[in-house]
């Protein structure tokens, strides 16, 4: 099975084949944590520019999106947080790329409208700030403003464990954004830290349905970064 | 003589119901998941996917997919579940979290809260805190009581770009507990020996 799945691929280089300039890219990860690293290591090595990048922090400290990001392959980025990524924010300030700040929130339920045919939702969420600058606003019980779906070309995950159908299961905290980019994204590429058989992880423990996963490869190297590590009575 | 980061913990703390959820934002009110007893039964939601967070991993138990919204290792304790982003962030939206708190660059009578970019100088972006402040039943801001100038940030109305309007229910600062009202300050309590010309408010902007 492992062999004829058309969905397996050997590895990130081959699995971004066909991303090009100009298109729009979701990347998994909460900081460094559950990022695809094999993928962005490939980007770093794929000529390609003007992508609009969807990853709540873009990287972190260096490291990461961060990597394309100081290549100059980022046109415009999606995100929520950008404190401890010094890199983005002197972008943004000097407006080098363009940047929409989205609450977490919102950021996640945009994402996951678009997974889900949701066109657009209203929510209380940014009412009387600056992220409400030009959309509607609809007074339900409160006053909520229009917030719409965010789609992708391509989504790069990563997963700790997949089989070859593409069912993930996310360890911890790693799964965050991811389960939601892959049913966002045109393409769902997945790196997985074991690749297994199907039927290896039990249908009921099955995070992510493989439906939503058009490529997955089994990953290498991985570093699993800590950004602040801090332990019992440090 | 004010609180210190602990004893402010504590003052939050005694808001908190047996039982309760709540969710701590980065920076400051960390101090509060140290300080909270055990015996409260709270659990402690953190938005990148975590509700049952207990204390940090001892060396040889580090993970580093268990994280707090921070990204500081965490551990978790019992009946914790780990989620994705969409049903963490429904936990908060849809009202389910009973507090959160938060830090906080200014907050007025009115109830707004700023904390999340200083136009022209620093963007740290808003991250989970427009979702919280607009999605939990109780918001509470913990936050020094004094900016780097030594005014009060305590104000009529926020300068900064708000995170949040009418939405602020309780200030925790190291010089006491207060809650906007609308038109002012309830000064709820003072830390010991601190009077209210110590809070370097205009009088107009505190009441009792």
């Amino acid at each position: 099975m492992k062999s004829n799945s058309p969905k397996v691929f050997k590895d990130a280089a081959a699995a971004l084949h066909d991303i090009k300039s100009g298109m729009t890219l979701m990347s998994g990860g909460f900081g460094l944590c559950g990022i695809a690293e094999n993928c962005i290591d490939a980007l770093t090595l794929i000529d390609v520019k003007d992508l609009t990048v969807i990853s709540n922090n873009i990287g972190n400290s260096g490291r990461g999106l961060v990597k394309i990001l100081i290549q100059d392959k980022i046109k415009k980025a999606y995100c929520s947080y950008v404190g401890g990524n010094p890199d983005l924010e002197k972008r943004l300030l000097s407006k080098e790329i363009e940047v929409e700040l989205v609450p977490q929130g919102t950021f996640s339920e945009r994402i996951r409208a678009a997974g889900m045919g949701v066109r657009a939702f209203y929510t209380p969420t940014g009412y009387g700030t600056l992220i409400a600058e030009g959309k509607d606003v609809k007074m339900f019980d409160r006053p909520c403003i229009l917030e719409t779906a965010l789609h992708a070309d391509f989504a790069i995950i990563k997963a700790q464990k997949g089989d070859t159908y593409g069912n993930l299961w996310f360890k911890e905290t790693a799964r965050n954004f991811s389960p939601l980019m892959a049913m966002a994204a045109k393409i769902t590429i997945v790196e997985v830290e074991e690749l297994v058989e199907v039927g290896e992880i039990p249908a009921e423990d099955i995070h992510l349905p493989g439906l939503f996963v058009q490529r997955i490869f089994q990953g290498k190297n991985y570093k699993n970064d800590i950004e602040f590590l801090i332990t019992e009575g440090v | 003589m004010s609180w210190t980061n602990e004893q402010m913990a504590d003052e939050v703390i005694t808001f908190f119901k047996p039982y309760s959820s709540v969710n701590l934002g980065i920076g400051m009110p960390t101090v509060i998941a140290e300080r909270m007893p055990a015996d409260l039964n709270v659990m402690i939601h953190s938005e990148n996917g975590v509700l049952g967070v207990s204390g940090r991993p001892k060396k040889d138990s580090v993970s580093p997919t268990l994280i707090n919204a921070g990204k500081e290792t965490v551990q978790i304790g019992p009946a914790a579940s780990f989620f994705d982003s969409a049903m963490s962030f429904g936990m908060i939206r849809g009202g389910h979290i009973d507090y959160c708190v938060l830090g906080g660059m200014e907050v007025d009578v009115e109830r707004g809260l700023a904390n999340w970019m200083v136009p022209g100088k620093k963007i740290t972006g808003m991250g989970g805190a427009m979702d919280l402040v607009n999605g939990s039943k109780q918001v509470i801001i913990m936050m020094n009581h004094f900016s780097k100038d030594g005014t009060a940030k305590l104000l009529k109305k926020c300068v900064l770009p708000l995170t949040g309007k009418e939405v602020v229910d309780i200030v925790v600062t190291e010089m006491g507990v207060f809650k906007p009202t609308g038109s002012s300050f309830k000064a709820l309590k003072l830390a010991p020996g601190v009077s209210l010309g110590d809070l370097k408010m205009d009088s107009s902007l505190l009441s009792n």
